[in-house]
């Protein structure tokens, strides 16, 4: 079966990628987000600490006769202290001229009296600047200051990196996490896949009975239409068995009633002729109804012998069952069965087929045996289970042993017995479907032996 | 014995009912299941011989039903199924046993005798003729309190005997009821069982007379 089927990618790990792909998406956007937002917070923060500063200085700035005084306290620059010692840079200007602090520090146009942050390069690092003007009138004039303070990014830097870490750390335990519950997704959702699939192999051939366990709603319509191609299928079958039935009772029950006759008609002539005739016509009805019977047990081991209803059996039960059954046919000829059987010897087996078999190999041994006779049958488990079936008939003729459990095949020793010749085909098709082998012999005082092997 | 045979194909109803009224036996018919059912209601029978495919349902109803009213009476199916599956799943119904059609009147009776004797205790099927008594269910040949067990041709031979005596049965006759028609066996063959059974008869009334060149009858002293 399964190289009809061709396999698309398989869906366990189609949901798996998809999953954890988006688990991956997830944990990078989660890092860069939460890095972003803590960048932007504590630039905030610095820029806060800067307009404080800038603003302070700016506080104190005065004009006295004229002149700009700006007697700034050390704390307004102290505030900036890190913990990484970043450097503190500050200018002021008047007028756009430098007044005190350190030259060529870059400068915005404020455009009014707010303050601005920015960033820029100074003194071969990277600084974070924050300036802020204002006017002041003197008697005569207007002039204008602006300050400008600066801070590299040391401690900024160190921060940033210890949050990235935490985030990236962060983030590959969510990845983790949701990769492993992307494994349990999906084989939580493959399970019932999985179970339904199991249910299904697990039958036996003649299990088409629809599945009723519940399975997830969206299987239902695949189950749904599974459980109607059985449906079909048992159907066709039933159909084409019920034909099989009908066919053979149209068959036989005519069969029956002539034989019934010509035996009761036998019972009334005297003619040595008419009872000739009526004896052949007997034989032909049982040569046809025997015909037929192992036509169909042929067909059946066939059939069965692709797909094997394997039971664990009790092989010596089994045969115990087949001779109970067939005493009373082998009393007619006052032949005992004599069974010989360990109490246990289990097999796994097909024990329709095995029975088939078994049945047809006795029903030979009783065609060939003659009255009053014995037939030995041995049911036992040395290294493998077999049972021995032991005649006190003529035995196989030698020459064509090898060649009687073909079909149709039948000793040339066998004429005036009813018989179609697949009696041993069966038994050895049996003995094959179960890797087993079927063994013929002849016993040293007469008889032939058919040993069965599992 | 008292049978009840359900079966819809007349003709070989028929044929059967011959047969078991020649050999003794008394034999009631019903064509379908209702019939059988009012007739297994009536009657106390020995054993019920039950065909599977009939007018208004199947044999197996009727065996279901059967069982689940507590009736033990034994049933032996008649089928024209041969495949084993069939086979078992009416012996899972209670069925005692099954033949197939067409079938050997020798193997009905073979089997009817194998069920009656597992149901130990079932029918009094002894007949009693001078001073023998023969029980050919259990095979038991019983000569003023001995009894001797009878091989199956001994014992088929003698019911035929006993069912009828003073009747004369010629050699003929008797090969065709004891022989399966598959054996090539001459008149002769009879002589040796002819002969068995005059000796298990040696001690009692009953003698096994010889009327050259037409057969044997069974005579009463």
């Amino acid at each position: 079966m399964n190289d009809v089927v061709r396999s698309s990618a398989s869906l366990r790990r189609r949901l798996t990628v998809v999953l954890i792909g988006g688990a991956a998406v997830l944990a990078l956007v989660l890092y860069f987000g939460v890095r972003l937002y803590a960048t932007q917070i504590a630039q905030q923060g610095q820029d806060n600490i800067l307009k404080a500063s800038v603003t302070t200085i700016l506080d104190t700035a005065v004009i006295r006769d004229g002149t700009l005084e700006i007697d700034f306290p050390y704390a307004a620059l102290a505030m900036l202290n890190t913990a990484s010692d970043d450097r503190v840079f500050y200018a002021i200007l008047q007028d756009g001229a430098l007044v005190s602090g350190y030259d060529g520090l870059p400068q915005r146009d404020t455009a009014g009296s707010d303050a601005a942050s920015w960033s820029a390069a100074y003194e071969g690092a990277e600084v974070r600047l924050t300036t802020a003007g204002r006017r002041l009138f003197t008697t005569d004039r207007e002039t204008g200051i602006t300050v400008t303070v600066a801070q590299t990014q040391d401690a900024l830097s160190v921060t940033l990196a210890q949050i990235s870490r935490n985030v990236a750390l962060f983030g590959s335990g969510f990845f983790l996490l949701a990769t492993a519950l992307s494994f349990w997704a999906t084989a939580s959702t493959i399970g019932p896949l999985k179970r339904l699939t199991q249910s299904v192999t697990r039958r036996g051939p003649q299990d088409l009975s629809p599945v009723t366990k519940p399975v997830p709603a969206e299987m239902v319509p695949l189950v749904a239409s599974l459980n109607s191609l059985m449906g079909r299928l048992e159907q066709s079958l039933t159909r084409s068995e019920d034909f099989i039935a009908e066919a053979a009772h149209r068959v036989r029950t005519p069969l029956a009633t002539v034989r019934s006759h010509a035996e009761t008609t036998l019972h009334r002539v005297d003619k040595e002729e008419n009872r000739i005739a009526l004896r052949a016509m007997i034989r032909a009805i049982d040569e046809s109804s025997r015909a037929a019977g192992q036509l169909l047990d042929h067909a059946m081991t066939t059939f069965r012998a692709d797909h094997l209803d394997r039971q664990e059996i009790n092989l010596s039960e089994l045969v115990a069952d087949l001779v109970n059954r067939l005493e009373p046919v082998a009393e007619m000829k006052d032949i005992a069965l004599v069974l010989d059987a360990q109490r246990r010897v289990d097999v796994s087996a097909d024990p329709i087929l095995v029975q088939n078999a078994i049945r047809n190999l006795i029903d030979n041994a009783l065609k060939y045996s003659p009255a009053e006779s014995d037939i030995k049958i041995i049911v036992a488990h040395t290294d493998h289970a077999f049972v021995s079936i032991c005649d006190a008939g003529p035995g196989f003729p030698p020459d064509q042993m090898a060649g009687l459990v073909h079909r149709f095949a039948r000793g040339k020793n066998a004429k005036g017995i009813t018989g179609s010749g697949l009696g041993l085909t069966i038994a050895h098709d049996v003995a094959e479907a179960h890797n087993g082998s079927l063994h013929l012999s002849n016993r040293a005082g007469g008889g032939a032996c058919v040993t069965l092997s599992l | 014995m008292k049978f009840l045979l359900v079966e819809d194909n007349i003709e070989l109803a028929e044929a059967l009912l011959q047969r078991l009224r020649f050999d003794g036996h008394v034999i009631d018919h019903a064509d379908k299941i209702e019939d059988a059912i009012a007739f297994s209601e009536a009657g106390e029978y020995d054993l019920i011989l039950l065909d599977i495919m009939l007018p208004d349902g199947d044999g197996r109803d009727f065996l279901k039903k059967h069982r689940a009213a507590q009736n033990d009476t034994p049933i032996i199916i008649l089928t024209a199924r041969s495949q084993v599956s069939d086979r078992i799943s009416m012996l899972d119904l209670g069925a005692d046993d099954y033949v197939t059609k067409p079938f050997d009147h020798a193997e009905l009776e073979a089997r009817c005798r194998a069920v009656l004797r597992r149901r130990s205790g079932a029918a009094q099927t002894v007949t009693r003729l001078g001073d023998v008594a023969f029980d050919p269910v259990a095979g038991v040949l019983t000569i003023a309190g001995d009894s001797v067990r009878l091989r199956n041709r001994e014992l088929r031979l003698l019911e035929l005997f006993i069912n009828a005596p003073g009747q004369l049965f010629s050699k003929q006759k008797l090969v065709d009821r004891l022989f399966s028609y598959d054996d090539d066996v001459s008149d002769n063959a009879i002589e040796v069982y002819v002969g068995r059974l005059r000796k298990h008869l040696e001690r009692s009334s009953l003698r096994i007379r010889t009327a050259r060149g037409l057969g044997y009858s069974l005579e009463h002293e």
